[in-house]
């Protein structure tokens, strides 16, 4: 009996558990990617003991892959020697490790998945547990399958209502960043429901869990129900029975209720995600790059909903749009169907799945005195490259829509001249 | 016995330590560098049982773990504030340094003030002010880690369910 994330941990204990208790529990996968994977491996290494079960382990090339320099090559090196010498059986390279991880079905309701990266929250998406942790505690997670855990207390954020046409999952969730603060949810699970939650498709619910992360929580949950089993029997090869495990009398620290038909399309203004602004405001700024990708907003329907946008169009001749699919499996889909000829053909540069700008890596460096308008889940000071570079983040229809003109612009209007 | 050091709200990982001196993990050489651009007096005068006091989201920022390994090489006992970032936290606990959540300390802690915490009972003492703070207690657990001087520590001894025995 209780919240969502006194249901799953009690599950793993296998007896009632309660905000406020440190558990010591079975975790299901341990995820990690170039950027996080080598401390760990230096901490494994010191503890000197052998791996627990290989098969919890799951490694990503994603952050900075294809190598941009040396030293990330370097990485990827020493990773896939780790790979071969300790006969690790899930090693990808296919894309942006937490949409690998829900495509590959290692995330099913209950699962108590571990990541050495802050986005592990995505994971709560499909009604699982999903953290990030230090590379040490990765290490140490390897060779004992374990981590402890405290039992967070739960806001709950209750979504009523149905969006208008042109407003988004994310420009939701900013507004509720804004609002909540960056501190907001420090240590505590965010339980996301109500009846906006309930009839949101799988692609649209993983933005709430995904940007759990910017207001501080622990995790961000979201319970599984039909459109979650839809999800897992028919995109991922998961398993079942996957059980719908829901808060039982739940006892909330809090309870936040937001009506999102009043909302409009919702601006993270530079330089932090709860600086949050209702469009209009900000509406002709000029951007310099609009990107298109990342954890956040990067799937099929993302880039559908931009092609439709561009679809016989061409961007501004000044502005560098970057479309990343989140994976290799999506960059397929959307070729398939016609969606990167359009995207091309508007004069979008489409490159391979992986993180690369979102961290300033690869792939889209912002110069100083350049602003950009994202889909990306953040936007600190020089997050994409120059400190003096600014970040602004919206959804893919806002960014559609901006990459037109080469100024922030209202999706609104081009969405009722295509629906 | 230590001497308090004072930090502001939402310390981030970068002002503990500025990531150009995060090529190494050697705890004594990040120490040197640990507050440089916010208090460069700490790295020089800190002395071993010194406490930090910092405000609240302290260690906010990357989840990099140089960040507490400095503030543990600097031999400080331990790190009070308000409320820390979720990944400082636990990053913390994993490598052995002690951190206590008590709000009225820090509020009536200033810099240079005697100050002395028993780590197991969360008990915080201000003997130059005369005033007495309580923390909530560590979990036996984390003093375990602490007592090993890491979780990579405890485990060349032990195995991981100890640490809840």
């Amino acid at each position: 009996m209780g919240t969502l994330i006194e249901e799953i941990f009690g599950r793993r204990a296998g007896r009632p558990v309660q905000a406020g208790e440190i558990l010591l529990l079975d975790v299901d996968y341990i995820m990690s990617h170039d950027n996080t994977t080598p401390l760990a491996i230096k901490a494994f290494r010191e503890i000197g003991k052998p791996i627990y079960d290989k098969n919890r382990i799951v490694l990503h090339l994603d952050h900075a892959y294809p190598a941009p320099n040396v030293l990330a090559a370097e990485n990827h090196k020493k990773i896939i020697e780790f790979v071969k010498e300790q006969g690790l059986p899930h090693f990808f390279h296919q894309g942006v490790c937490h949409q690998v991880m829900l495509e590959e079905g290692f995330i099913t309701p209950g699962a108590i998945v571990i990541g050495a990266d802050s986005h592990s929250n995505t994971y709560g998406a499909m009604g699982a547990f999903g953290a990030g942790l230090g590379s040490t505690e990765i290490g140490v997670a390897w060779v004992t399958g374990k981590c402890w855990f405290k039992v967070p207390e739960t806001i709950r954020i209750e979504l009523k209502g149905k969006t208008q046409p042109g407003v988004y999952a994310k420009d939701v969730m900013i507004y509720i960043a804004g609002m909540m603060g960056m501190d907001g949810g420090t240590y505590r699970s965010v339980e996301f429901g109500g009846e906006y939650i309930d009839n949101l498709p799988m692609h649209e619910r993983i933005i709430f869990p995904n940007m759990s992360t910017e207001i501080g929580a622990k995790c961000g949950l979201i319970a599984a129900d039909d459109v979650t089993i839809d999800y897992l029997e028919n995109q991922t090869p998961a398993k079942g029975p996957f059980e719908k495990i829901r808060p039982v009398n739940p006892r909330y620290e809090r309870v936040v209720e937001i009506d999102v038909a009043t909302l409009s399309p919702q601006v993270a203004c530079h330089p932090d995600v709860d600086n949050a602004k209702p469009l209009t405001e900000v509406e002709g700024l000029e951007v310099h790059e609009v990107y298109i990708g990342t954890c956040t907003n990067a799937r099929y329907e993302d880039l559908e909903i931009v092609a439709n946008m561009l679809k016989g169009k061409k961007v501004n001749e000044f502005t560098r749009v970057i479309v990343t699919p989140a994976s290799n499996r999506i960059y397929q889909k959307a070729m398939k169907n016609g969606l990167i000829e359009i995207l091309l053909d508007a004069g979008c540069t489409v490159t391979g799945s992986g993180c690369g700008a979102c961290i300033g890596r690869h792939g889209g460096i912002l110069a100083a005195g350049e602003r950009a308008l994202t889909t990306m889940n953040r936007n600190f000071i020089g997050r994409m490259g120059s400190p003096l570079s600014e970040v602004y983040l919206a959804s893919p229809a806002t960014a559609a829509a901006t990459a037109l003109t080469g100024r922030i612009t209202d999706p609104r209007k081009s969405f009722e001249a295509i629906s | 016995m230590g001497k308090a050091w004072t930090f502001g709200e939402n310390m981030n990982t970068d002002e503990i330590i500025p990531g150009r001196y995060n090529i190494t993990i050697d705890p004594l050489e990040l120490a040197k560098n640990v507050f440089c651009e916010v208090k460069p007096e700490y790295a020089k005068n800190v002395k071993p049982g010194d406490i930090i006091v910092g405000g609240q989201n302290f260690g906010c920022g990357s989840s990099r773990e140089h960040a507490p390994i400095a503030i543990k090489g600097s031999q400080a006992k331990c790190i009070i504030a308000p409320s820390f970032a979720r990944i400082f936290f636990r990053n913390c606990i994993n490598i052995g340094l002690p951190i206590l959540e008590c709000p009225e300390a820090v509020v009536d802690i200033t810099e240079g003030d005697e100050v002395e915490v028993d780590l197991a009972n969360g008990h915080i003492s201000n003997v130059t002010k005369g005033h007495t703070y309580q923390a909530r207690p560590l979990p036996d657990f984390v003093l375990k880690i602490a007592d090993a001087g890491g979780i990579v520590n405890f485990l060349k001894e032990h195995d991981i369910e100890e640490l809840m025995s």
